[in-house]
């Protein structure tokens, strides 16, 4: 098990996002936790990033309790990808390295990751321009080389397709089925279809509660649920 | 004469701005990243500090350096040094309030993105002022622009002593009622080209 998350809580000031839930994240796998808008999708992600801390529960990330001392070591092993997308004021290349530099890899290994990563999301071209002059479809592709370059054991992908156009949102796609099995995903979406492509497994989030998780066969095919049968229907849930 | 007073001028302003930036930028990053009790308060102190005259700066560090003073052991005044100190503090709130503002204006989830990249808390600080460099670098001019121009301070700290403590303002101003009017507007000239330089160097990095 990657990470498992017992009984989490969320609050922010006071109202509960996340509500005692508990998620194993198997290795290799990718997983995508589906739900509508408000559900607790990025506070999940957030919790699993270890951008946030829960506000009762635990998380264990390879069997080890995370906690203040053992965060840092973990952090670089998990990268989040978030929805809306921030790149830093430089260039494509320093961009991505910047993970890297940080962990003082040595200029030859830099360069030889910036390349790799550049290479999978298809943006070796575009190595020397400015972040900030890219399209959203580009600065997305970046965000995902930034986090891949780290060659992270789970990746956190928050709504990678929110705000694209189909041409965009099919090479994300691509690139996310080009790492399938090399690394670990959790992605975050709306789009139950979406996570029927990509996934191994699917976990569906109701109102900060995990209200079922299966395979996309289980989850969008033949949904027990009637909540997660109506939201696969695109109908209102509640 | 002039090369000599220009020469002094730059070095105290420019000794003066590096000073200033030494505790101001911690300062602007405590501010813009941390939460705390009277954050508010803080920024209006700093942002009202701004427009202090500097012949009340003057006159209170005159008090506090003056042999008699708080900090008379330390004989800072009528000295170059005393010059410095006093135009550092001239020009924090300076540094502090316009780069706090830079700084707050970069995206906060650049935060959460250095952090899941494996960034600690110094290294955080750093990423996010290297996002808001262009309004810090903006700061740190407008900082220099006002002590290389003030009066008051390098007056009654340092006495306009000649070759020691004479810088470009206090030989203008005491040239001008001793009747050197040639050589005061040649120092005038050279204190507008240099705040003028600057002025259009600040405005050139902002269109960038």
């Amino acid at each position: 098990m990657l990470e498992e998350l017992v009984a989490v809580c969320r609050e922010y000031d006071g109202v509960p996002v996340i509500k005692r839930l508990s998620m194993k994240v198997r290795e290799g796998r990718v997983l995508s936790i589906i739900g509508p808008n408000g559900a607790g999708k990025t506070t999940l992600l957030r919790m699993m990033a270890l951008l946030d801390k829960p506000t009762e529960g635990e998380i264990y990330y390879r069997g080890t309790k995370v906690d203040n001392s053992s965060v840092n070591a973990i952090r670089g092993k998990v990268t989040m990808v978030f929805q809306r997308t921030v790149n830093f004021n430089k260039t494509v290349y320093k961009n991505v390295a910047y993970g890297p530099e940080l962990k003082k890899m040595s200029e030859s290994e830099i360069k030889r990751r910036v390349v790799k990563a550049l290479g999978l999301v298809d943006m070796k071209k575009f190595a020397d321009r400015r972040a900030k002059k890219l399209s959203g479809g580009e600065q997305q592709r970046l965000a995902i080389a930034r986090a891949l370059v780290l060659e992270p054991e789970l990746l956190l992908l928050d709504e990678p397709t929110a705000n694209l156009d189909p041409k965009n949102t099919l090479e994300i796609e691509r690139i996310i089925n080009g790492i399938k099995g090399r690394t670990t995903v959790v992605i975050a979406t709306n789009n139950p279809f979406q996570a029927g492509r990509l996934s191994d497994r699917i976990a569906c989030l109701l109102d900060g509660r995990l209200i079922g998780e299966g395979t996309p066969k289980e989850i969008i095919d033949r949904p027990m649920d009637a909540r997660i049968k109506k939201f696969v229907r695109g109908e209102l849930i509640r | 004469m002039l090369l000599d007073i220009t020469l002094r001028s730059l070095l105290v302003s420019g000794s003066a701005t590096l000073l200033a930036m030494l505790w101001s930028i911690p300062i602007a990053l405590t501010i813009s990243m941390r939460e705390f009790t009277g954050k508010r308060v803080v920024k209006s102190v700093f942002n009202a500090l701004l427009g202090m005259p500097t012949v009340a700066l003057g006159l209170i560090l005159f008090m506090l350096f003056a042999s008699r003073g708080l900090l008379g052991p330390l004989h800072l005044l009528y000295t170059p040094t005393g010059i410095i100190i006093g135009q550092a503090i001239l020009i924090t709130p300076i540094i502090v309030s316009f780069t706090t503002s830079a700084l707050e204006s970069v995206d906060p989830e650049v935060k959460d993105l250095t952090r899941t990249l494996g960034a600690s808390e110094r290294q955080t600080s750093f990423a996010i002022l290297g996002e808001a460099k262009k309004g810090a670098t903006l700061a740190i001019i407008a900082a220099f622009n006002r002590a290389i121009a003030e009066l008051g301070v390098a007056m009654m700290i340092g006495g306009n002593i000649y070759g020691y403590t004479q810088v470009l303002t206090t030989k203008i101003s005491t040239g001008v009622t001793m009747g050197e009017t040639v050589l005061c507007l040649e120092l005038t000239a050279i204190l507008l080209a240099i705040v003028f330089s600057l002025t259009l160097a600040m405005n050139l990095l902002r269109r960038d």
